[in-house]
């Protein structure tokens, strides 16, 4: 009756593999910068690019050197062969230094297991282990202007030469391309076939001569994007991951992986909001004795805790080695719209001051530097609107839209506007 | 860690569900709805030998000695169902407060009898409008007599036994509120049913007329008592609003699939499927607050407070969201008398103000995350 009861003890495993995490990680998580990451919120870095950069590569290398990094991976490729359940204790120990790992959340997240899944052993060797341990980033260059939301619309065309293939066209909001060193791309093979039909799938070094990375400066100012230019950029055929003209297929092993990582805390800005409130004076007190504010901190607190519940869900069946359900699959389109709301709720608090975005703003200027990037949170990794078919398709059954290009050859549908 | 019913519960939630599936039909919940019945008697005699009644009581009360997440799984299958009995009011109200609080002797009285299926209970804490509070709480309490009015009492004309909260003295302390226990055949008692939302479920108003009571529990910790008590309960109907929600979701999506216009089922239209994604949203929400509150009541927990506040609110939004758009999936024939969607939203509206109604909870909610964070 005991052993069934609901409880979030560990087993002992799961406490010596906790303990071991935890010791390791005291003894060499680059403390100094623990402050400053705490303090990062959406829209507000915690280190500038450069240092950043420098400080997430030396311990992603010291956790890869300790058998730290990509956990879930083999030991072959770089990982620890270690379970599901390993992994989110891993991420929950890491606390904030987690943080550090937003560079390598595409190429460990989307590159790695893409090539696992269609790399050669070779290849496999060569390039994992790298990339696992932060010497070499990795992006994933699947967006165009022409196809954002519809993926399957992509116009950049590979021609075979040979034993290469010859890339032109244009990607867009590939995130870290200004900072990686490989890529994997899908292309055009056949435009004469239905659209979902004649692509592949390749992987580059964004080293190669006719790749050009441009950065895209977002409506909130920063660059956390990028557009990406092939000329003529020759890609060796033994780079091809998959059939030629199967790159849809290879891009679900991609996109399935992208799926909201179990065990990761989900920026929701509530704990922020509840903080200001708790400290904020209105005229007749402190905002968070204000009736109206009550009601509105406690929707948005019920959310984020039905989000971490909702995680907890899925770690629990991880732990019992299930495969967690489908119920994951809200925490994006939750968090997203949340957060922007919380930041406006939080301005509007602040009465005409709000509009202050300097140093002169109220907590240090983080709900208004939250507020101008949250529009990109709704829209990346799949749109709120995508993200609500996916629940309706896959998780409702309903079904799919009715879609006018399907049985079209792909250079025979209409197309207008930029993604 | 285990965030989940076990097998043995999942197993007790089945055999609830087929249960109910066949004696519990919509039709058997529109006969009391329709006012042929106060309640479905065949259907709480069911629950009484299914054990559904006595599941969290000892057995040295006459119970199954089961716990509180067994009752959860059940709260669940009776929200799905709608269940026209007097469960919540029994179960997690009569039942729950005789076990915080009662003497050796009421408990043997009463708890084999509620088990059974004999005794129908309830808590008598309400005086019209408003909150929970002290404040509002005006019937007098004196040398064991209870005078005053109490309205709306959930099951109150049929219930057997009410736990009514009283005032003792009005030194404007909690202290002032005392528990009673009341036999409702007593004397000076006259109950009447009220119109309500929901005539699946009873409303009564009880009249005290210098009725014989009981004390319940210590005189003094009548009011953290009654915060005790709704706190648990918050958790067993959130997990019945969950169940309506559910419930309400799959309504909708089954008539999405089925209803054809303009040539294609309606499920097709991404108006239709955001609405339905949403509704998911807001049930699954609901019921991961729900278990995190299942947790808390089942161990105890010092969390349980903010758990239930969290679980409360989330599942009243879920099922009412879910209630009032599974209506606007149906169109039209979601407005009629004959389709089932009014029962759920009739439901969903009258759990949401049991209990305490949103902004109760929501303060109770703040309150406890802020002192949490103070610690």
């Amino acid at each position: 009756m005991k052993g069934d009861a609901m409880n979030f003890d560990d087993t002992p495993q799961e406490a010596a593999f906790r303990a071991e995490a935890r010791a390791w990680i005291a003894a060499n998580a680059p403390k100094q910068y623990e402050e400053p990451l705490r303090k990062a919120s959406l829209g507000r870095l915690a280190l500038d690019g450069a240092t950043a950069l420098e400080v997430a590569k030396a311990w992603q290398k010291k956790k890869a050197q300790a058998g730290w990094a990509c956990l879930h991976w083999p030991k072959d490729y770089g990982g620890r062969g270690a379970t599901p359940i390993e992994r989110v204790i891993w991420q929950q120990e890491e606390g904030v230094f987690g943080k550090l790992s937003f560079l390598f959340i595409i190429g460990h997240g989307m590159c790695g297991p893409t090539m696992m899944a269609y790399a050669s052993e070779e290849q496999k060797r060569n390039y994992l282990p790298p990339l696992a341990s932060g010497e070499q980033i990795w992006c994933q260059l699947f967006s165009e202007p022409a196809s954002g939301s519809d993926v399957a619309g992509l116009r950049t065309r590979a021609e075979r030469d040979g034993d290469d293939w010859i890339i032109n066209g244009q990607k867009i909001w590939t995130s870290g391309a200004h900072y990686s060193d490989y890529g994997i791309l899908i292309t055009r093979t056949d435009p004469s076939v239905p659209k979902h039909k004649g692509l592949t799938m390749f992987f580059l070094d964004m080293k190669s001569p006719g790749v050009e990375v441009r950065p895209i400066k977002q409506a909130n100012g920063q660059s956390d994007f990028n557009e990406v230019y092939f000329t003529d950029v020759r890609i060796p055929d033994a780079q091809r991951l998959g059939s030629v003209n199967d790159g849809w297929n290879v891009s679900l092993t991609t996109l399935m992986n992208e799926r909201m990582s179990i065990g990761t805390q989900i920026t929701t800005g509530v704990p922020e909001l509840f903080d200001y409130c708790g400290n904020l004076m209105l005229e007749d007190g402190p905002a968070i004795d204000d009736r109206a504010v009550r009601s509105k901190l406690a929707n948005w607190a019920v959310k984020a805790s039905g989000l971490k519940y909702t995680s907890l869900r899925a770690i629990s069946a991880l732990s019992k080695g299930e495969r967690p359900g489908p119920e994951n699959s809200i925490g994006k389109l939750v968090a997203a719209s949340m957060i922007q709301e919380v930041a406006m709720y939080a301005l509007d608090l602040q009465g005409a001051a709000g509009v202050l975005s300097g140093p002169e703003a109220d907590a240090a200027g983080k709900f208004q530097a939250m507020l101008l990037r949250a529009p990109g949170t709704r829209v990346e990794g799949g749109t709120d609107e995508i993200m609500r078919n996916i629940i309706a398709e896959r998780v409702l059954g309903l079904p799919g839209d009715i879609r006018v290009d399907k049985d079209v050859p792909f250079n025979q549908i209409p197309t207008r506007g930029r993604g | 860690m285990n965030f989940d019913f076990s097998d043995e519960q999942k197993q007790l939630r089945e055999q609830a569900r087929r249960f109910l599936a066949e004696k519990c039909p919509p039709k058997a919940v529109r006969e009391v709805l329709d006012g042929k019945a106060p309640y479905d008697r065949a259907l709480w005699q069911g629950f009484a030998e299914m054990g559904f009644l006595g599941v969290a009581i000892p057995e040295q009360y006459g119970g199954a000695g089961a716990g509180q997440l067994e009752l959860c799984v059940l709260a669940e299958e009776v929200g799905r169902a709608l269940a026209p009995v007097p469960f919540s009011s029994t179960v997690y109200l009569a039942a729950e407060a005789l076990l915080m609080a009662g003497s050796e002797a009421q408990k043997k009285k009463w708890l084999p009898r509620i088990a059974s299926g004999e005794a129908i209970g309830t808590l008598a804490l309400f005086e019209g409008r408003g909150q929970p509070s002290p404040a509002a709480i005006k019937l007098a309490a004196s040398d064991g007599r209870l005078s005053g009015v109490k309205l709306p009492v959930p099951d109150g004309a049929i219930a057997h036994v009410a736990i009514v909260a009283a005032r003792s003295a009005s030194t404007g302390r909690d202290s002032d509120i005392a528990l009673y226990l009341v036999d409702l055949s007593a004397d000076g008692i006259e109950a009447c049913e009220l119109a309500n939302l929901d005539p699946s479920r009873g409303q009564a108003e009880i009249r005290f007329n210098n009725a014989e009571a009981e004390p319940l529990g210590e005189a003094s910790e009548g009011w953290s008592l009654v915060t005790r008590l709704l706190d648990r309960a918050a958790v067993l109907i959130g997990f019945e609003q969950v169940g309506g929600a559910d419930r309400a979701l799959e309504m909708g999506r089954d008539y999405a699939l089925d209803r054809i216009a303009f040539g294609r089922p309606i499920g097709s239209f991404q108006a239709i499927k955001h609405m339905l994604a949403d509704m998911y949203v807001a049930a699954t929400l609901a019921r991961s607050n729900c278990y995190y509150g299942a947790w808390a009541l089942s161990t105890d927990a010092a969390e349980l407070p903010e758990a239930a506040a969290a679980a409360r609110i989330s599942a009243t939004q879920a099922f009412q969201h879910c209630a009032k758009n599974n209506i606007q999936v149906h169109g039209g024939m979601g407005f009629t008398w004959e389709f089932d969607c009014h029962l759920y939203y009739r439901r969903a509206n009258a759990l949401a103000l049991a209990l305490g109604s949103q902004s109760y909870w929501e303060d109770q909610l703040i309150e406890r995350m802020r002192q949490r964070n103070a610690a």
